[in-house]
């Protein structure tokens, strides 16, 4: 017995599983605190105030940065958002038609516009459609455009959210409402979406985000002092003053707006994870 | 006239035949009991009776109207079958009242206050009327599932059908819900109950039909099926259900 210590209990290690997970982390906290001092003493502060928090450019984005820039950001998400969440739902119930060819139509849709980058979707709308159908014109001109094509991308993303949040309705409430007499449409009118969209409001509130921000976009299609949006007016004022702070500041409003639909996401997901 | 008169009716999963020519009865005012082990397709005929599985041959006549005519009304004639499920299936989204009125709002056209006495009256039958206000979610299985019952009743039906109505149910609850199919039973309503509830098929059925494997095997009054079965099939399945401990394989 020349091994004395495989007869007698385990050795002790020498740090408890608690204790090195503390030093563990303590690395951790040290390293990133280094890093943010490292990168906060490397930069040149006074040229970043200068170019990213200039006061007195600051004062010239205003009030257009928000009565015009920001107006008009809105104005484009909500009314894309309204178009795609109707074509969206139309695009759903077709995919999960019984007749084949509007499923059919409803997948080749939903490919080509998940499919293609929104910007490709815009050039198409602003330089081909036109040549296509030369003096066709959208209602409310750059308004109407941009809601139909920001409405086209964002409809292709709700049509799978919408299709998801129907399948995820139980079979029964369908035979529930049809053993009642109801339609197949009365059906799913009254019973069945009602219930998916209560299922799909966190990815749909997602959604309304990402199109904030694609509706960036708009500048393809050129557009005017009134016509402008966010990112393009400060990235024009950016340009006029050769300072970034407008730019800052456009920033700054999407947060407004995206932020607090954030919080609203996480608290819709909480209260439905409750009610599990 | 038969309240539902069933002819040779044959169902096919895929390859899997289901219902293999069943001929079946409910007479108008009667309660018959469909009883059998699990995958004998007892579910499969109730829920082909009123079209919620598509026969693939045979015939079904609720009331005088041949429901598997392809040119019949099936939402007319889901109006007047009333249905109760295993898992109750009560609108999630709408209050208990609003669950008895929408179907009669939206497909017998009733106003408001009329469906909403119509509910109320069926409610308090099932005893569930202080529950109005709320959503399903809240209230116990028993209680959901005579929710559901009034839900059915609401519309009126000639012939109100039960499938396991108490299968899914907390064995305490289950004595709430059989009282009140008790109840409907001696009012008069005609009634196709698929149940493993033995002792409420012995007391409440007129007719007992013993299924397996897709046929009626052996049908009559519970004193004949239950009571004195003839066949060997029938005779093991109750020795089972009648006495799962000992049970004779």
């Amino acid at each position: 017995m020349s091994h004395g210590q495989e007869a007698g209990p385990a050795p002790r290690a020498r740090l408890s599983p608690r204790k090195r997970q503390r030093i563990s982390r303590g690395v951790q906290y040290a390293v990133f605190a280094a890093v943010v001092v490292a990168v906060a003493l490397a930069a040149d502060w006074k040229a970043v105030v200068e170019n990213f928090a200039d006061l007195d450019v600051a004062k010239e984005a205003f009030p257009e940065l928000i009565t015009i820039a920001l107006k008009n950001t809105v104005i484009y998400t909500l009314s894309a958002y309204v178009v795609g969440f109707v074509l969206g739902l139309v695009v759903a119930l077709m995919r999960l038609s019984s007749i084949a060819v509007y499923r059919g139509v409803a997948l080749a849709y939903i490919e080509v516009f998940r499919g293609l980058p929104a910007l490709v979707v815009f050039l198409i709308f602003g330089f081909g459609l036109p040549v296509a159908f030369p003096g066709m014109k959208f209602p409310f001109d750059q308004y109407g455009t941009v809601a139909v094509a920001l409405g086209l991308v964002a409809s292709a993303y709700m049509a799978e959210t919408f299709r998801a949040g129907i399948q995820a309705v139980p079979r029964g409430q369908m035979e529930a409402a049809r053993s009642l007499g109801m339609s197949h449409t009365r059906a799913m009118v009254s019973i069945i979406i009602p219930q998916a969209l209560r299922i799909v409001i966190p990815p749909l509130t997602n959604e309304l985000i990402l199109l904030f921000k694609d509706s960036s976009l708009v500048f393809v299609l050129g557009v005017t002092s009134l016509t402008t949006e966010l990112s393009k007016f400060g990235g024009d004022l950016a340009t006029e003053y050769a300072d970034s702070t407008p730019l800052v500041l456009a920033g700054a409003a999407y947060l407004v707006i995206t932020l607090p639909l954030g919080y609203v996401v996480r608290r819709l997901e909480a209260k439905q994870q409750k009610a599990r | 006239m038969s309240a539902v008169q069933i002819i040779d009716l044959h169902k096919s999963f895929g390859d899997l035949e289901v219902l293999r020519g069943i001929d079946a009865t409910v007479e108008s005012g009667e309660v018959v009991c469909v009883i059998g082990p699990s995958g004998s397709g007892k579910s499969t005929l109730l829920r082909c009776v009123n079209l919620l599985e598509q026969p693939n041959s045979g015939t079904i006549v609720v009331n005088g109207a041949e429901i598997t005519d392809p040119d019949c009304d099936i939402n007319a004639a889901r109006r007047r079958v009333g249905m109760v499920f295993q898992q109750f299936n009560l609108f999630q989204h709408l209050t208990v009242l609003d669950n008895l009125t929408i179907a009669q709002r939206k497909v017998l056209k009733r106003d408001k206050a009329d469906a909403e006495r119509t509910a109320m009256e069926n409610l308090e039958k099932v005893g569930v009327a202080d529950k109005a206000r709320v959503y399903p979610a809240t209230l116990s299985g028993g209680q959901q599932q005579r929710v559901a019952i009034a839900r059915a009743l609401s519309m009126g039906p000639e012939v109100m059908l039960f499938d396991e109505p108490t299968s899914a149910l907390d064995p305490e609850l289950v004595g709430e819900v059989l009282g009140v199919m008790r109840q409907l039973a001696t009012e008069g309503m005609t009634m196709l109950v698929v149940t493993h509830e033995m002792q409420f098929a012995r007391e409440v059925a007129d007719k007992v039909l013993f299924m397996d494997g897709g046929v009626v095997v052996e049908q009559g009054p519970p004193s004949q099926v239950i009571a004195a079965p003839r066949h060997e099939r029938t005779k093991t399945f109750l020795a089972r259900v009648l006495d799962p401990i000992n049970r004779s394989e």
